[in-house]
């Protein structure tokens, strides 16, 4: 079985929101939809603060929320763990947005561009009607992994079948890969460092994690 | 008090669908208090056809805020684990039932009764199911839910009915719905105190002044006084018609700051800080 994650190290990621822009270039979001964010959080009062910068996004849950509320099962995971959305049967009513412990998802209204009702020549090329009023969010970039692995790639290993903000990062925070195979890269990160998931009190088993330091004992 | 960074008010949800849940449950309740307490009150197949229409309308106000209308029949597709899927089917049978229990089918006024309650059910079940907002996740969230719709349904049903001379009998036992919804809303508000973000318990508050006394200890007084016989029948009928109306609108004021103004979403807890300064871990 494969299941495919995400990891991201936080000891690396300076904030650069590359992957931000990498994601919206890629996927072609509407203004205001951002698949791939990056959180920029403080904690602590001076002079004992802490910064981290925290790439967010679909978790690609074990127990989706999104997927449990959908009333129309455009929302479905699939066996590799990927959380998908059918375009076509979404109706847009926002129950996956609201029930999402990530605030991983979006709707955006027709006729809304980066300037107005009116879109620039790149947005008129790229727009996509079936993607308005409906549920949308990071979805792996699956088009290249199943295309990828079409051609015999390895996701997270090949970058042509390696999701957008991965290949992006200009820290090399952010890694992919398939968590139940044990040589994966994703599987020996989180083999040499300790590592967390965000919100897991809300009982979804997200698909990404978070390394804060390294193990005391690995090698 | 829980202050996560990014306890983000959602905004998808607005005035259509707090209409929704006020609508829906306010005629939900008001088909319950008919079809189960009432059949005998005279005009009691208008009052559960108010109620159905109030159903009808609370799902129009979901229908306006959807962003594909034209697919709206797919909502029925996840009966398997979605709450608004079997809101929905709840809602046809609720219709279905209650119609010929307006055309004149006695009979079907406790099915009907039954089939209002499963729907008031399930849309407070949609709520229970959002896991992101913690004031709508609470355990206590459902029942307040429910007996607020009960309690608007007993507001609307003093309403119409105190027109129509009932008996004190049908109108006192109801006094107790809005005395436990206030005395719920208590409970749940101290429940919510290590969950729900600052701004949404403000919120909270703000409305639960309102919710207690306009909404319980207000209209409570004037059913007694609507329903002792003290007073002259038109001012007795307008004592007890102001009371539903003081239920009924603070239960729907309650909804409205429930879904709009307290809907902050849980945030994110991080429980580590990176530690910095170590070697290159990326596996290339």
């Amino acid at each position: 079985m494969t299941r495919w994650a995400m990891v991201a190290d936080l000891r690396r990621c300076v904030g650069c929101q590359t992957c931000t822009a990498a994601c919206k270039h890629a996927n072609a979001t509407p203004p205001g939809v951002q698949w791939r964010r990056v959180l920029d959080i403080e904690v602590g009062e001076f002079p004992d603060v802490q910064r981290a910068f925290v790439p967010m996004g679909c978790q690609h849950c074990d127990e989706p929320a999104c997927v449990a509320v959908c009333p129309t099962t455009a929302t479905r995971k699939r066996t590799d763990g990927i959380v998908t959305i059918d375009y076509d049967l979404c109706i847009g009513c926002t129950y996956c947005v609201v029930a999402c412990p990530y605030q991983a998802r979006f709707k955006t209204p027709l006729g809304q561009f980066a300037y107005g009702d009116q879109p620039t020549e790149n947005e008129a090329f790229r727009e996509d009607e079936a993607r308005r009023e409906v549920a949308t969010k990071c979805t792996f970039c699956v088009e290249r992994i199943d295309s990828g692995l079409d051609k015999g790639l390895k996701p997270g290993v090949h970058p042509e079948a390696t999701p957008a903000c991965v290949n992006a990062c200009i820290a090399e925070a952010l890694a992919f890969g398939d968590i139940e195979d044990p040589d994966s890269n994703v599987s020996q990160l989180l083999a040499r460092n300790q590592h967390f998931r965000i919100n897991e009190e809300a009982g979804t088993g997200p698909g990404f994690f978070y390394l804060w330091d390294r193990k005391r004992d690995a090698t | 008090m829980n202050a996560n960074p990014l306890q983000r008010l959602q905004t998808y949800w607005d005035w259509r669908a707090a209409g929704n849940f006020i609508c829906g449950g306010a005629g939900a309740g008001l088909a319950v208090v008919t079809t189960v307490h009432a059949m005998d009150t005279p005009g009691a197949r208008w009052i559960v056809a108010a109620g159905l229409a109030l159903v009808g309308l609370g799902l129009f106000c979901v229908w306006l805020e959807i962003g594909r209308p034209l697919r709206a029949l797919n909502v029925f597709l996840h009966l398997r684990s979605s709450w608004m899927s079997r809101e929905a089917v709840a809602a046809v049978v609720l219709f279905l039932l209650g119609s010929g229990l307006v055309l004149g089918m006695p009979w079907r006024a406790w099915p009907t009764g039954i089939a209002a309650l499963v729907f008031l059910y399930c849309q407070a079940r949609i709520l229970r199911e959002a896991r992101a907002i913690p004031a709508w996740r609470a355990p206590l969230t459902l029942p307040l839910v429910m007996l607020t719709g009960l309690a608007e349904g007993i507001g609307l049903f003093w309403l119409l009915a105190a027109w129509l001379r009932p008996e004190a009998f049908l109108m006192l036992p109801l006094a107790g719905m809005p005395i436990a919804r206030g005395a719920l809303w208590l409970v749940w508000r101290r429940q919510l105190e290590r969950r729900a973000s600052p701004v949404a318990l403000r919120a909270l508050d703000r409305n639960g002044r309102w919710l207690l006394g306009a909404g319980t200890v207000a209209p409570v007084t004037l059913a007694a006084l609507g329903a002792s016989g003290w007073l002259a029948s038109p001012v007795a009928a307008a004592a007890l018609a102001l009371a539903g109306a003081l239920v009924a609108g603070t239960g729907a004021a309650f909804k409205f700051c429930l879904i709009t103004r307290a809907s902050h979403h849980l945030g994110y807890s991080i429980p580590r800080m990176p530690v910095r300064g170590v070697v290159h871990t990326a596996s290339h």
